[in-house]
Order: C-alpha cells, then sequence, then structure tokens
C-alpha cells in the first residue's frame, strides 16, 4: 500500500524533473501516468498488492461526496438563518462508534465537525460512543443511521 | 472565463462569511451559533482563498493557498470541539427547545463538574 504510493510518487518527481515544467497539471499528469504504469505492472499480483489501485479512486470519490455533502448543508444553515422563523431543533445524540484506532476518530470526528449542524461534544472514555450536537433532529435512529451508512462505513473502508 | 471564476468565487466567500455572522446574532443558544459560526466561516475563507489562487495564478501563491486551507480544515474542528466541550462542562445551557441530550448522564457523578449544571426538565 504505502510502497505504491512512494513508487507512484517518485514516478512523478522523475516525470516533472524530465520534462522540466514545474506546474500543476504536469504534477497531476506525472500522477496519474505513474499510477497507470504501476497498475499495469502489478496486473499479476495478488488482491493485496493491488488495494492500492483501488484506493486512490475510492478516496477521490469520497472527498466528492463530502465536499457535495457539506455544500447542501450549508444551504440548508443558510435557508434556516435567513428566513424569519427557526426550523432547528438541536439535541445531544449518544452515537455508538465503530472506529477504533485514535487515528479513524479523528478523522471521522472531523469530518462530522466540518458539516454544518453537526458538532462533536464529546467522546466517551472507552472510545466506544461520541456525543453529538445536532441541528436538525427528526428521528434520533435515523439520524444515527444515516451517519453510519453514508459516512462512517465509508471512511472505514478508506482507512483500514 | 477566470474573471467569472473569480467572482463568483469571491462572491460566495462573502456570503457565507455574511450568513455566519448573521447566525452569530439570530441563532438562540450557543451550541447552535458556535456550530454555525465555525463551518460557514471555514468555506467562506477556503473560497476567498481559492479565488485569490486563481487570481494570481502563480505557483507560489497556490502552494501557500493549498496549505492554508489545509490546516484550516484540519484546525477548526478540533479548536470548535475544545470550545463546545469547555462549554458545556462550565454548564452553558442549550435551547429550551431542545429535544434530548444525552450527555446530560455523563457529568452527573464526576467530580470536578458543578451540580447546578444544565437541567433541562
Amino acid at each position: 500500500m504505502l510502497k505504491y504510493f512512494l513508487l507512484n510518487l517518485l514516478l512523478t518527481f522523475v516525470w516533472v524533473a524530465l520534462t522540466g515544467q514545474l506546474n500543476y497539471s504536469n504534477f497531476l499528469f506525472g500522477y496519474l501516468a505513474g499510477f497507470f504504469i504501476l497498475w499495469m505492472l502489478t496486473r499479476h499480483s495478488n488482491l493485496k498488492e493491488k488495494q492500492y489501485f483501488y484506493r486512490v479512486p475510492k478516496a477521490l470519490v469520497f472527498t466528492m461526496y463530502f465536499f457535495y455533502d457539506m455544500m447542501e448543508a450549508n444551504l440548508r444553515v443558510a435557508k434556516d438563518v435567513i428566513t424569519p422563523n427557526y426550523n432547528t431543533t438541536p439535541g445531544i445524540i449518544k452515537y455508538p462508534l465503530d472506529a477504533k484506532t485514535d487515528f479513524e476518530i479523528t478523522m471521522l470526528t472531523n469530518i462530522i465537525a466540518l458539516t454544518p449542524g453537526t458538532m462533536v461534544m464529546d467522546i466517551a472514555d472507552d472510545k466506544s460512543y461520541l456525543y453529538i450536537h445536532t441541528m436538525y433532529l427528526r428521528n434520533k435512529q435515523k439520524f444515527i443511521r444515516n451517519l453510519k451508512d453514508r459516512t462512517e462505513t465509508k471512511l472505514l473502508e478508506l482507512l483500514r | 472565463m477566470t474573471d467569472i471564476l473569480i467572482m463568483v468565487l469571491s462572491t460566495l466567500g462573502a456570503i457565507f462569511i455574511l450568513i455566519a455572522s448573521i447566525g452569530i446574532v439570530r441563532m438562540p443558544d450557543f451550541y447552535t451559533r458556535l456550530s454555525i459560526t465555525i463551518k460557514a466561516a471555514t468555506l467562506g475563507i477556503g473560497c476567498i482563498l481559492a479565488a485569490a489562487a486563481i487570481h494570481f495564478s502563480e505557483f507560489s501563491t497556490t502552494t501557500k493557498v493549498i496549505a492554508i486551507i489545509f490546516f484550516l480544515f484540519i484546525t477548526s474542528p478540533v479548536a470548535a470541539f475544545l470550545i463546545a466541550r469547555t462549554a458545556y462542562i462550565t454548564g452553558i445551557k442549550l435551547w429550551d427547545k431542545s429535544i434530548v441530550d444525552e450527555l446530560q448522564d455523563r457529568y452527573d457523578n464526576n467530580n470536578n463538574i458543578p451540580n447546578n449544571r444544565c437541567k433541562e426538565e
């Protein structure tokens, strides 16, 4: 996994050094070319070796998805701020965590905090629960399921 | 084309920051205020910085912009988390119309926590 990422970076720098143009599109092209070459070379290795090549597209899709979610929630909050009536039904929810390590929990917390309307208040001592403050609470079970399916499982798929 | 992109991005950024500042005045309690301010301001600053990067279109400027946005996205959730947690522990009340408060049991018998802290019922 890490080996292929470093190899890919090396190929990128080789490409940039050989072409001699220090700009972003050239870096991007070098990265893509390196990715493609490495992909071709590891065609016959087992699935564990090829993990890297599935993870990069997944990470891209996840990033796009995250930005889409963030914009959507932002518009919702903006509408609530501008229009005269309060639509908010705030509450603090106990959320059972699937993430185990500190790094996974940190990433999840960051993503939750960056989506408007939700905010992490506290973490249980044994790291099994998050306490999340949310502005739009209709149905507790639905909120928990939604967060688990839309964010946590995808993030864990990516990190593990 | 570039001009239009710059205009759209910087206007969006300004609007997000404006909404965040209106939100500070309008929202009913501390936690909703906090949760509006941090995100809208982060996104607004991100948009304005992106507009600046496109305007200058130099390698050094773009690198700096990417670094700033990256650190902003990493640090602001941590700040929000710490502020919210401190506020809760020091006993700032939730809004009356809040539905549930499941954090309540966690601090009941803990030491160092004042007992006159938020009781909703």
